[in-house]
C-alpha cells in the first residue's frame, strides 16, 4: 500500500512539471548570477563557493517547499489524508520524501556541475555531492514543519523563509565548512557524520511535528 | 452508529452553537439544517475529527466525510483520484469496480478527464463515487446539493436512500430539505452575541 501510494506521488509530480523545473531552473539562474557578479580579477572564487552553493540550495529547497502542501490544503485532500487516512504520518512522510527526490537528490546530482560552474576543484566534486546528499533531507525535513504551519496563509512565503531559514543555519555550517575543507584538501570526516546527524534527527521528529502542523492548520481552515 | 450528547463546538474558546444531542441508528438519515453561520460545517467538522475543539461527547465509528471542498487532486482523472482514495483506507478497488461507481453517477464518460476540466456538478459527481466505494458505514456530508442538477439531486436521494437500506447512517447539512426517507431533522442554532455578552 505504501509503495502504491509511494508511485501515485510520483504521477502526481509527472503531472506537475513546474513544481520540479522551476526550482531548478532557479538554481543554475542562482549559480550563473553569482558567477558572473564575481569579478574575474578575484581567484579565490573557491573559497566562498561552499557557502554560496549551499546558500542557493537552502533558497531553491525554500521555493518548492511553499508548494508542498498548498494544493492539498486547497482542494481538500488534506482534511481527507488527515481525517480518512488509516495513517496519516506515513502518507505525510512518503510525500516530505517524495519532495526530497526532486529537491535534494536530483541537486544532488547536479552538484557536479554547480561546483565547477562556481569554481570548486574536480578533485572535490565527490564530497560536495556527498555533503549534498547527507544534508539535503534535513532541509526536507525541517522545512516540511514550517510549510505545514504556514499553509494556511496565501501569502505564508516569508513567514515560511522567516521560520525555516533559521534552522537550516547547522545544515549551512556543517555544509559549506565540508566543501571548504575539501577545497583545501583537509580530512572533513566528522563534519560530515554531523550532517548526517542532523538529517536524521529531522527525519525522525519532521514528519511527526509535520503532521501536527498539518492538523493545526487544517482545523483553522 | 452516531450519537452525540451535550456537543458544543468551540472557536477560539467560544462556544458556536447551542449544544446537540442526538442519537443515529443504522438506516437512519439526519438532516442537519441551520442559518448561514449557524456552526453546520464546524458541527460535521467535529463529527469527522477535523475540528478538535469541543464540548461534550459523540461517538462515531466508521466514517466517510465530505466537506466543502472534494478532495479530488484536479491534476488527476476521475478514475486516479478514486483509487487514490482507495489507497488512503488501505484498499485496493478495481477498475470494475471503480468504473461501475462512475457508471452509477453517471460519470463514466468523463472518467479519463483531469478533474480540472470537469464542471463544479461533475466533480460532485465524482465525490459521489468516492462514497459509493467506500466501505464506511456512517456518511457525514456537508451541503452535498451544492451545484447539482435536477436529474443529481435525484441521483443523490436515491443514493442516500439506498446507503440507509443497505444499513448505513447518513449525516448531512443542507439549506434545502431532501426527499430521503426515515429522515430526523437537527436543527443548529447559532450562540448570539457572546462576543459582546462577555
Amino acid at each position: 500500500m505504501i509503495l502504491r501510494l509511494f508511485f501515485s506521488e510520483l504521477r502526481l509530480l509527472s503531472r506537475n512539471k513546474a513544481q520540479v523545473l522551476n526550482p531548478l531552473a532557479f538554481l543554475f539562474l542562482g549559480v550563473m548570477l553569482f558567477s558572473v557578479g564575481v569579478p574575474s580579477t578575484v581567484q579565490s572564487n573557491g573559497i566562498y563557493a561552499g557557502a554560496v552553493l549551499w546558500f542557493i540550495v537552502l533558497l531553491t529547497n525554500l521555493l518548492a517547499l511553499d508548494g508542498l502542501f498548498r494544493r492539498d490544503y486547497d482542494n481538500g485532500v488534506l482534511e481527507q489524508i488527515l481525517c480518512a487516512s488509516e495513517i496519516p504520518f506515513m502518507v505525510i512522510l512518503m510525500r516530505i520524501f517524495v519532495h526530497w527526490l526532486h529537491t535534494g537528490l536530483l541537486i544532488t546530482l547536479l552538484a557536479p556541475l554547480l561546483g565547477l560552474a562556481l569554481g570548486i576543484e574536480a578533485h572535490a566534486l565527490p564530497v560536495v555531492m556527498l555533503a549534498l546528499l547527507l544534508g539535503t533531507p534535513a532541509l526536507s525535513f525541517i522545512g516540511a514543519t514550517g510549510a505545514a504551519l504556514t499553509v494556511g496563509f496565501s501569502r505564508g512565503g516569508v513567514l515560511l523563509a522567516l521560520l525555516v531559514l533559521p534552522l537550516f543555519l547547522p545544515v549551512l555550517i556543517f555544509g559549506a565548512n565540508v566543501i571548504n575543507d575539501a577545497v583545501a584538501g583537509i580530512d572533513n570526516t566528522a563534519q560530515l557524520y554531523w550532517l548526517a546527524f542532523i538529517s536524521m534527527v529531522a527525519f525522525t521528529i519532521g514528519p511527526f511535528a509535520t503532521t501536527v502542523g498539518l492538523k493545526i492548520s487544517v482545523q483553522l481552515q | 452508529m452516531l450519537s452525540a450528547s451535550n456537543l458544543i463546538s468551540q472557536r477560539g474558546g467560544m462556544d458556536v452553537f447551542k449544544s446537540i444531542n442526538f442519537e443515529l441508528k443504522a438506516g437512519q438519515c439526519v438532516e442537519v439544517l441551520g442559518d448561514n453561520g449557524a456552526g453546520k460545517t464546524t458541527l460535521l467538522r467535529t463529527l469527522a475529527k477535523i475540528h478538535t475543539q469541543y464540548n461534550g461527547h459523540f461517538r462515531c465509528d466508521n466514517f466517510l466525510y465530505q466537506g466543502h471542498r472534494l478532495a479530488l487532486d484536479e491534476l488527476l482523472n476521475a478514475v486516479e483520484n478514486l483509487t487514490w482514495h482507495g489507497h488512503l483506507r488501505g484498499q485496493v478497488r478495481s477498475e470494475e469496480q471503480i468504473f461501475s461507481a462512475l457508471d452509477r453517477v453517471e460519470m463514466s464518460r468523463n472518467s479519463l478527464s483531469p478533474c480540472a476540466q470537469l464542471s463544479q456538478g461533475q466533480q460532485r459527481r465524482v465525490a459521489m463515487a468516492r462514497w459509493l466505494l467506500s466501505v464506511a458505514g456512517v456518511w457525514i456530508l456537508d451541503e452535498p446539493v451544492t451545484a447539482l442538477d435536477q436529474s443529481g439531486q435525484e441521483l443523490l436521494v436515491r443514493i442516500l436512500n439506498q446507503h440507509c437500506a443497505g444499513g448505513g447512517a447518513v449525516l448531512y447539512s443542507t439549506h434545502v430539505t431532501l426527499p430521503v426517507v426515515n429522515k430526523l431533522t437537527l436543527v443548529v442554532e447559532a450562540v448570539e452575541n457572546q462576543r459582546f455578552a462577555r
